[in-house]
């Protein structure tokens, strides 16, 4: 049986809880941040929230059971997805069929992470067990080296070269100088990118996302509810997910949303040139080529030409990451899987914080997350619309 | 390609002297069983009873058909080096200070993923490979890609050289050099390549031809030395403790008795005195420095070998005393190996079965030769082991206690099985 479509369900009030480097608060902190601007953003005493998604990887000793203690929420549908980057997009759909089935009439959906200075040494050390056992003993913990794996072979594989990676770099760049909140500022010009300090070979120090503190929101609702509530909204007209797809590949080339993207479409009504704009999971370039064509974007091994076709700024072809992404907003831990999500939102209901692109109608957002060894188990996309 | 190993410079005495660090050495209890076997030398990953299938990482239950009966076997370790980087950053404080570290994923032909340290010697990738298993600095097993044909030895990569303890231009203590494997032991160290060599005379009465003949040896330089004497050995500490990078014990006392054989316990006293408060003495009195010199780059403390016996594992009757003590040294050596650990200082294990000594006369062939035992012990060093079972009668023995350890000692007991 195939994914059922989604009916009538929406996302609304896109909040971010602006990011710093480091912070001195807790993951508590920053979700509790969230949690109010959503409240105050759809104008509901906090009780009005009846469900919860949580995603965060420094919340520990606490999962989003302790949460509902610490805000004073009492809630009759909770998730706690531990997903990294795949994290949005599950919860949507989570919170989708909650909404749908009444299981839930508005769930918050929120991701935040803060960030010490050992924040991400301590973070990488225990990822996972098999991450523990296979791959931190090596000094290779962290996904940087698993990335240089995966862009090493990329390269090789299909004629990928670093100025092709460099393109995205520097169109998000320019995407994130109108977005007040995205920490880098400064243009980045082909020839820093080319020329930064080397991280793991072929990566350098702009291929890498900066990790950071901060907070991503929205709410999920039927849109008879956000109607009710007189708020903006984009429509949810597709969701896919899949963990641990492909397992034999010797080297991760391509990620579940090939096994997917299809029944997305179908579900959406629309193809892939059927989107205005795009906001791909990007902690590191080669897994924005990888959702390319594992999105239907272009074919497998496509990628560099793809890349020499398009300008991905906002005002150009193929928008991408339209806010910055994370390469140029930051990554605060598992709120990179909600960033997209919240700037489709933006760009859907006119509410950007930065540029915008013209007319939008439909957006696509894809996740990706949880190097637990060799490759990056989970994926997601989702379809979104303008009402 | 690789430096060779070079004499170090001497180090500037008024620099300070680091401190050890150590590559992350947390690891499940699946995880464990990969170090088990490098322990020994062997590489080693679990297979299913049931389906058949190799598993990688290390888990609990089968990744095919969910069987929980995993059995770790010995692997030929070819596979393809699919990709490959270069490591400019690292968190941990070890890789930092070793940057840059070549790391690779390889395919084995058995059908998992490793990710692995790849040899100096290993060509761009996609290219064939070998991977073996090794002990790093703090004790656990890690993988290593090596070129698929050909010995390649770990000291022959600047970088994995660090996991082994290669007696080359290294100041050795050999504890004991007069028995026959005290001899043996300081000749193979000596063609190994070793700098100094103390050794260890306990009773200087005795003239022994042999042992006469290593004062002629330029690296060797007799010291007084008995284990049974705590101001013996800690005045030797106090004088060359600093400057040991390696420690041998050959302190053996061998007598070969059962308990009805003799009466009184002073024969047993004495096996205990050398065998085992003899190594609790020279660890309560070098061990520490030893430890505190571990980081000392390319002339720091980075071994002790402890001469044990296969009698260690599973009482031999004929020699119940003897087994008794090496036993205790056994145990004790596991704690000698725990303090060391943190300092990243290895201790090995040699359990020789028999040896073609004095001691051993009455005991029937095949019996290890005192070069064969002297052998395996500078490979040991050159590799990256901490147990050793040198010759056919250990390998044996060891193969029985893994098997069933009551079985060896019913085999033992009764007469069906003689050394």
């Amino acid at each position: 049986m195939a994914r059922q479509a989604y009916d009538e369900v929406v996302l609304t009030v896109p909040v971010t809880v602006p990011y710093v480097r480091y912070s001195i608060r807790s993951a508590h902190w920053f979700l509790g941040r969230a949690l109010a601007g959503l409240i105050a953003g759809a104008k509901i005493p906090k009780a009005r929230i009846d469900g919860l998604a949580v995603a965060s990887f420094t919340l520990a000793p606490d999962t989003a059971v302790g949460l509902t203690q610490h805000l004073g929420v009492t809630l009759r549908w909770l998730d706690h997805v531990p997903m990294g980057g795949a994290s949005g997009i599950v919860s949507i759909r989570r919170a989708a069929r909650a909404v749908e089935s009444g299981d839930a009439e508005i769930v918050a959906c929120i991701a935040a992470d803060t960030n010490h200075p050992d924040s991400f040494r301590r973070n990488t050390a225990t990822f996972s067990q098999f991450a523990q056992d296979a791959v931190y003993p090596y000094g290779s913990g962290g996904p940087n080296a698993s990335f240089a794996f995966l862009t090493a072979y990329y390269m090789r594989e299909y004629g990928a070269t670093r100025e092709d990676f460099g393109k995205l770099c520097v169109a998000q760049r320019n995407n994130a100088l109108s977005n007040p909140l995205a920490l880098f500022k400064k243009p980045l010009t082909l020839s820093e990118y080319l020329n930064a300090r080397p991280i793991a070979d072929p990566l350098r120090l702009y291929d890498c996302v900066m990790p950071c503190a901060g907070a991503e929101g929205f709410l999920a609702m039927r849109r008879a509810t956000a109607d009710t509530l007189g708020l903006r909204y984009a429509r949810l007209l597709g969701a896919i997910e899949r963990h641990n797809a492909f397992p034999d590949d010797p080297v991760q080339f391509r990620g579940g949303w090939a096994l997917d993207h299809q029944e997305l479409y179908a579900q959406a009504g629309v193809g892939p040139d059927g989107v205005d704009f795009v906001e791909t999971y990007d902690d590191y370039p080669v897994i924005n080529v990888l959702q390319f064509e594992d999105l239907g974007f272009c074919g497998k091994g496509e990628g560099p030409e793809f890349i020499h076709a398009n300008t991905f700024e906002v005002s150009g072809t193929f928008p991408l990451n339209t806010s910055g992404g994370q390469l140029s907003v930051g990554q605060a831990g598992a709120a990179g899987g909600h960033l997209g999500i919240v700037e489709a939102i933006r760009q859907l209901t006119g509410e950007t914080l930065g540029a915008r692109v013209a007319d939008p109608r439909r957006g696509l957002v894809s996740g990706f997350g949880m190097i637990n060894y060799d490759r990056g188990l989970c994926s997601g996309a989702a379809v979104l619309a303008a009402p | 390609m690789a430096e060779p190993l070079m004499r170090p410079k001497r180090k500037n005495p008024i620099s300070r002297t680091r401190l050890p660090t150590l590559p992350p050495a947390a690891r499940s209890y699946a995880a464990l069983g990969l170090t088990a076997a490098a322990a020994r030398g062997a590489f080693e990953l679990q297979v299913c009873r049931d389906c058949s299938a190799v598993q990688y990482p290390p888990r609990e239950v089968c990744r095919n058909c969910l069987s929980q009966r995993l059995v770790w076997r010995a692997q030929d370790g070819y596979g393809e080096l699919t990709t490959e980087t270069v490591l400019h950053t690292a968190q941990e404080l070890f890789f930092r200070e070793r940057l840059p570290w070549r790391v690779g994923m390889v395919r084995l032909d058995v059908g998992v993923n490793v990710i692995a340290y790849v040899h100096d010697r290993v060509g761009v990738s996609p290219c064939r490979v070998r991977i073996e298993a090794a002990l790093d600095r703090a004790g656990q097993a890690v993988l290593v890609a090596n070129p698929e044909h050909g010995r390649h030895a770990l000291s022959d990569d600047p970088k994995l050289r660090e996991m082994t303890c290669d007696p080359r231009t290294r100041k050795v203590l050999v504890s004991d050099g007069k028995s026959e494997v005290g001899q043996a032991v300081t000749r193979a160290l000596v063609a190994a390549g070793a700098d100094v060599i103390w050794v260890g005379e306990a009773e200087p009465w005795k003239k022994i031809p042999g042992f006469e003949a290593l004062r002629e040896v330029p690296q060797v330089k007799i010291v007084p030395l008995d284990v049974t004497d705590g101001r013996s050995v800690r005045e030797l500490a106090g004088e060359i403790g600093a400057k040991v990078d390696i420690l041998v014990n050959t302190a053996d006392c061998h007598r070969t008795f059962g308990i009805a054989a003799r009466r009184g316990i002073e024969t047993a006293q004495l096996e205990m005195d050398v065998n085992y408060f003899g190594l609790l003495r020279l660890a309560q009195e070098l061990a520490p420095v030893m430890k505190a010199r571990a980081a000392d780059g390319p002339t720091g403390a980075i071994a002790w070998v402890n001469v044990l016996s296969i009698f260690a594992l599973a009482n031999y009757p004929p020699h119940g005393t003897y087994s008794a003590s090496k036993a205790a040294a056994l145990s004790l050596s596991q704690a000698l190996r725990a303090e060391l650990k943190p300092a990243g200082v290895r201790v090995i294990n040699m359990f020789p079965g028999p040896i073609d000594d004095e001691w051993d006369q009455l005991v029937l062939p095949p019996k290890l030769a005192l070069a064969a035992l002297a052998a395996a012990l500078v490979e040991a060093l050159k590799g990256s082991v901490e147990d050793v079972y040198p010759g056919d009668v250990a390998q044996d023995w060891r193969a029985r206690y893994l098997d069933n350890p009551k079985v060896l000692e019913r085999e033992l007991s009764g007469g069906e099985r003689s050394v």
